[in-house]
């Protein structure tokens, strides 16, 4: 084979694990941004989180099969798939965002009012995600689910590097949502008043802005973001079951200790440092290795620069 | 050969200086002061000498050994103790837990020995327990001895911090703030106290202080620190009256002539 | 007389045991369960070593059960039975009962050199990030086993049966039952001495404040060092004993869930109480055993206690304090040490 033919395969491979990357990035970006929010303002680790983009991904599953039973039921009016589609991800987006603001008022506000130490939060917040994964199993059994095929897949090809109209779609609601994060944080009220309870609580309510109110919108922005994520990703593998949250989202955690826990930019580009990382190992190594590589390079990392990419370190004063 | 020996210590925080070009020298018994405005510089001289911070430039010379680069326990077992300027006592642990603690790398024994308990263990635990003893005797601290010492009066907090630096018999003992949040008669108290026990122990007492009572009715030698710079040194009655220490002073509200 | 009273006690506790199982008036179910109540006791005993004493949050102590449990079972099946995997054993079953002991003991020499990829980074790390580091150690393992098929990868592996087989085949009495009630007792007896000595509060004054632990002249590193590597040597006897329960082990067992489960009971016991460790411990697998029919919903119900509690009583069962503190007469009793001698 010619060298030109060699460099070209090679470039093609990397073209595609790159696209590859950056969809399965993506994904990990949207749940680190929820996984940071919440750490900014509250300084605790909302285990639940990853388990919230499950909830988002079966409410999706369940609005979906409604609607196009609608639909198929023809009424009225018909539904054309996008239009479900959209309905399926903004009525996600909606329930989860309660889901999140329930389990904050219920078991994390008590906590909070009590002055109980961040660790207890972090041990409901654990056990909050084991509720939401085995009730689901309860409750819905260990059958896994198929989301319904709501967008036509189109498949480009590109000088011998294939991607569908879905990973691009997953990289621009990426993108975009991370335009509208950074907008809202640093230009209105309630994001400022976001950024400032994390250097102090105490002054945020002596500026006007009740502190449980910019909790709940936290939380209903991260909750949304993660629901985004689980819609998205149903979309592009179809198979939902209820321990789906629990790997990825650690892994979306990772991602967002990686780039700085409570940087919102350090949870996107850890995200897709994540994603790169996986990508990439599992072209050159057996795909088993994928998760212990990565893991293992995460520990080395961490061990290194502890406070993340773009993270600043607290300093104490002795 | 000297007790302490700072030569030419210049620290940086990053681009911030912290402190500039100091230079100390006691050679032991001193009761020397480090005053200065808030933010002069003060506990960073302090973190530096018991090896919290390793100096940008220049070195630090303890019983004529170089520190720089130690770590502060180690730093400790040479024979330096101090106190903080926010309490730092081990909450979960009694008084007299806390007076043991802080003879931890003169146990005398580890693992092992905490397990199987040999004649050793009783032995080392003994010797430690009676050391915290006698110590809570004389600080008149022994009647909160099982008590835990967030429920003690501040004042009797701050003695037992000095009282556990005391466990580690050093020879050299550095006070950050040890008057701070003490109402007049606890003050009184104490500058009997850092008297007392300089003489008893044959200690050398470094402090800071912002209360001027205390610094000139107990420092020999004081020395003036503003931007980490040194400003003054000298008697109280010198110091008192230089007028760079006047200025760095004016309109700084810490100063209490009491 | 006083000091040997807890050890008197003990013995006779585990004599009695041992003889209902040897007799067979313990069936077969109940000595499971005893099993099992040995082994968590001295999971949630040596994780309550970090998690409550020194004031860390480690998630990952299953994965120093899992090298403890493969590394002894490998041993053990290679060494004194004869496997499809490895052939002969080298040294033929009856020395097995005497090395028993000793290849559990290496198992926990490995899961500690494991614990120091945990304890390395907590020189410089705490709190949040150290969690994660747990949790990646713990994947870490669990991965690592998964791939090597050699041992069985996902499939796991076996044939601990045989082991103690070969054990019972020299001296008829239920050794895994024995063992496991020696090192629950050796566990909490380390433990116990550890933490009421001056050399052992060390590590409660580094989770109080550990600026000032450094300064005032404790070894911050050594501590932790030590305090991570006998906590995680611990877990990894309990896995060999574990190993030797059902005779199978995959890595599947070894995951985030265990090591959850091991939090509830310390939390459950209460941070830094050793004696709510065990009570937390033998309450726990009790009462898991008690809702088997129940067991779809064990880990919805198990999520809601422990938020309850959180909610209710973060402090756990005991809380700070020893049952030599609520119950005084215990400590004449047991003759536990005074604070003042």
């Amino acid at each position: 084979m010619g060298l030109r033919r060699v460099t070209g395969l090679f470039i093609e491979t990397f073209l595609q694990n790159l696209l590859n990357a950056l969809q399965w990035g993506s994904f990990y970006a949207l749940i680190a941004l929820g996984y940071t929010m919440v750490y900014g303002v509250l300084l605790l680790i909302n285990f639940a989180h990853g388990d919230i983009f499950m909830v988002g991904a079966y409410v999706g599953f369940f609005i979906a099969t409604f609607l196009l039973a609608q639909y198929a039921v023809a009424l009225p009016f018909a539904l054309p798939p996008t239009a479900v589609f959209l309905l399926t991800l903004l009525l996600s987006m909606i329930f989860t965002a309660l889901l999140g603001v329930t389990i904050e008022r219920v078991a994390y506000r008590p906590l909070r009012r009590k002055g109980a130490s961040r660790l207890y939060v972090v041990i409901t917040a654990l056990m909050c995600g084991l509720l939401l994964e085995n009730g689901n199993l309860l409750l819905l059994g260990a059958s896994r689910r198929n989301f319904p095929e709501l967008l036509e897949k189109t498949i480009y090809t590109f000088g011998g590097v294939t991607f569908s109209n879905v990973k691009i779609m997953v990289v621009i609601v990426t993108i975009l949502v991370f335009v509208l994060l950074e907008t809202i944080v640093h230009k209105t009220k309630l994001g400022m008043a976001m950024r400032a309870i994390s250097y102090d609580r105490m002054a945020v309510p002596l500026m006007g802005i009740p502190l449980d109110t910019v909790i709940a919108f936290t939380f209903v922005l991260g909750s949304s973001m993660a629901a985004v994520a689980g819609v998205l990703y149903a979309t592009a593998y179809p198979v939902l079951d209820p321990y789906m949250g629990a790997l990825v989202g650690w892994k979306a955690f990772i991602a967002a200790v990686l780039g700085g826990i409570g940087e919102i930019r350090g949870a996107f580009v850890g995200g897709f440092v994540l994603g790169f990382l996986e990508i990439f190992v599992a072209a050159f190594f057996p795909s088993t290795l994928r998760d212990l590589l990565a893991f293992s390079i995460l520990l080395v990392f961490l061990s290194l620069k502890p406070t993340g990419l773009f993270g600043v370190a607290r300093a104490t004063k002795i | 050969m000297s007790l302490l020996e700072i030569r030419e210590v210049t620290h940086y925080f990053g681009g911030l200086r912290a402190v500039y070009n100091l230079n100390v020298t006691l050679e032991g018994g001193e009761l020397m002061g480090l005053i200065g405005p808030n933010g002069a510089g003060k506990t960073t001289v302090f973190n530096l000498v018991s090896g919290f911070y390793t100096p940008t430039e220049g070195e630090i010379f303890f019983l004529g050994r170089n520190i720089s680069g130690l770590k502060p326990h180690q730093v400790t077992a040479l024979g330096m103790a101090r106190t903080f300027q926010n309490i730092r006592l081990w909450n979960s642990l009694t008084v007299f837990e806390n007076l043991c603690l802080s003879q931890h790398h003169q146990l005398g024994y580890g693992l092992l020995g905490s397990v199987l308990r040999p004649r050793s263990f009783t032995e080392n635990e003994r010797r430690v327990r009676r050391t915290s003893e006698q110590l809570l005797e004389i600080l008149g601290l022994a009647h909160y001895a099982d008590e835990l010492p967030k429920n003690l009066p501040y004042g009797m907090q701050r003695r037992v911090e000095i009282g556990r630096a005391l466990a580690l018999q050093p020879r050299l003992l550095l006070l950050d703030e040890p008057a701070a949040g003490m109402n007049p008669s606890e003050v009184d108290q104490l500058i009997e106290l850092v008297r007392w026990i300089r003489e008893e122990f044959k200690l050398t007492v470094w402090l800071i202080e912002h209360q001027m009572r205390v610094v000139m009715n107990l420092c020999e030698i004081i020395k003036v620190l503003d931007f980490g710079e040194t400003i003054a040194e000298g008697a109280p009655r010198e110091v008192q009256q230089n007028p760079r220490v006047v200025q760095a002073y004016l309109g700084d509200e810490e100063v209490s002539y009491a | 007389m006083r000091r040997t009273m807890p050890l008197l006690l003990y013995s006779l506790l585990c004599a009695a045991l041992v003889f209902g199982a040897d007799t067979g008036l313990l069936n077969a179910y109940v000595q499971l369960v005893i099993m099992y109540v040995g082994i968590n006791i001295i999971l949630s005993s040596s994780l309550n070593l970090i998690n409550g004493y020194m004031g860390e949050f480690s998630v990952g102590h299953a994965g120093f059960m899992a090298v403890g449990a493969y590394v002894t079972s490998i041993l053990n099946v290679r060494l004194f039975t004869d496997s499809s995997l490895f052939g002969p054993g080298l040294l033929g079953g009856s020395s097995a009962l005497y090395l028993f002991p000793v290849t559990l003991l290496v198992g926990g020499v490995s899961a500690a050199l494991v614990g120091l990829l945990v304890a390395v980074p907590s020189f410089r790390t705490r709190g949040d990030y150290l969690a994660i580091i747990t949790l990646a150690v713990n994947y870490i393992v669990k991965s690592s086993i998964e791939n090597i098929q050699f041992i069985g990868g996902a499939r796991g592996f076996m044939g601990m049966r045989n082991v103690v087989d070969a054990m019972t085949g020299v001296v008829n009495m239920p050794w895994v039952l024995i063992w496991i009630l020696v090192f629950a007792g050796l566990t909490v007896w380390v433990l116990q001495r550890l933490v009421t000595s001056t050399y052992g509060k060390g590590i409660i004054a580094i989770r109080d404040d550990e600026i000032a632990s450094e300064i005032m002249s404790v070894d911050t590193r050594h501590m932790k060092l030590v305090a991570f590597m006998l906590s995680s040597g611990m877990a990894g006897v309990a896995g060999g004993l574990f190993a030797h329960i059902l005779g199978y082990i995959n890595p599947g067992t070894f995951t985030i869930m265990k090591s959850t489960e091991i939090l509830v009971m310390v939390y459950l016991g209460g941070m830094g109480s050793l004696s709510g460790s065990v009570l937390a411990a033998i309450g726990f697998t009790v009462i898991l055993e008690v809702f088997r029919p129940l067991q779809m919903a064990k880990w919805v119900v198990i999520p809601l206690l422990l938020i309850l509690l959180m909610l209710f009583r973060p402090e756990g069962i005991m809380g700070h304090r020893e049952l030599t503190d609520v119950f005084p007469r215990l400590r004449r009793l047991l003759g536990s040490q005074e604070r003042r001698p």
